[in-house]
């Protein structure tokens, strides 16, 4: 765990100074800017999707999905962060109370 | 006189309001702080690990990328990765604050406060006295925030069962928060479904942690295909 912390520590801060450093020319190339703008939404969706629906190397339906589906609801309505944050781990957690 | 070191020179409404902005995106961001606080402790990571995190990698969407995957069962070198390409963007920001800040002995301090709240008040200001304090008293407020709502989360998961308080879900809910912002255009709409769709359909054949990394190569294919730059921020 902590050399995953550490590490991953270094290189978030090494892209940060990065930004700093670098010649203008090799960050303001057109695809470098189109798939650095694009990283993010697939990043984060993937991230919700494959934590929400699998454990391990199987896909699962449990408790969790309820919990995304309320979060993809919240975030929908434009719901502050962590209302969606809440609403996402109750519903998960009463749907995990209840089967 | 700005009430603020590093020589600025702003009218004092003007630093009234830098400061005043500063304070609230620190307190709402604190929120978020807080949820990764938890999210990281039911993750199995100890106080210290997730103090470390909102110190040092100090980037909020990295940070539960990181956690996320290590909870998942998946490699370090996966999580860090993941970390890795969500944190890339901060490279961007900081080549645009590179010659508004013009910092020279403050580069390594400018640098770690480089996130998105920082860099978007940056960018918003009018003028470049506004921009420099703008960046520098919201990266500050972020980060006392952020840190101390961090260990109060943190300390949460002594309450009782991550799981069967549903923590488990806490970082994909974020995760969800985080994306749906950006999903302003047909193109971003279009990657985030395909690349959800690519992550699930590799989960059974590849190690955990690996299925995010692939989602990105959508990004990656999209974006070298694209002609002209998509303009996430475009309200359409």
């Amino acid at each position: 765990m902590w050399t995953a912390v550490i590490a991953g520590s270094l290189c978030c801060y090494a892209l940060k100074l990065l930004g700093y450093s670098v010649p203008r020319r090799i960050l303001d190339n057109e695809r470098v800017k189109n798939v650095a703008a694009l990283l993010p939404v697939a990043l984060l969706a993937a991230l919700a999707l494959t934590q929400s629906l699998s454990t391990g190397q199987h896909l699962t339906l449990d408790p969790r999905a309820g919990g995304l589906v309320a979060a993809v609801a919240c975030a929908a309505k434009k719901a502050p962060f962590l209302v969606t944050v809440v609403v996402a781990v109750a519903v998960t957690a009463g749907l995990r109370a209840w089967t | 006189m700005a009430p603020l070191a590093f020589g600025f020179s702003l009218s004092l409404p003007m630093a009234r309001s830098v400061l005043r902005n500063a304070a609230f995106i620190g307190l709402a961001t604190g929120a978020y702080g807080f949820s990764f606080g938890a999210v990281s402790s039911a993750s199995g990571l100890s106080l210290w690990q997730t103090v470390t995190l909102s110190a040092f990698m100090f980037t909020g969407a990295s940070q539960f990328a990181l956690v996320g995957v290590l909870a998942g069962g998946g490699a370090g070198a996966a999580a860090v990765a993941t970390a890795s390409v969500l944190g890339s963007r901060n490279a961007f920001y900081g080549l645009r604050l590179a010659d508004t800040l013009r910092v020279t002995w403050w580069r390594p301090l400018a640098a770690q406060l480089t996130i998105d709240e920082s860099s978007a008040m940056a960018f918003a200001a009018s003028d470049r006295p506004t921009a420099r304090a703008a960046f520098w008293a919201t990266g500050i407020s972020v980060f006392v925030c952020w840190n101390a709502a961090t260990i109060v989360g943190s300390l949460i998961h002594f309450l009782g069962n991550p799981s069967t308080l549903g923590l488990d879900e806490a970082a994909p809910a974020a995760f969800v928060a985080l994306l749906f912002p950006q999903l302003t255009t047909r193109l971003s709409r279009s990657v985030a479904a395909v690349a959800a769709l690519v992550g699930l359909a590799v989960v059974p054949l590849v190690p955990a942690g690996v299925p995010v990394l692939l989602a990105a190569g959508v990004a990656v294919v999209v974006g070298c295909r694209q002609r002209t730059t998509p303009s996430l921020e475009a309200s359409s």
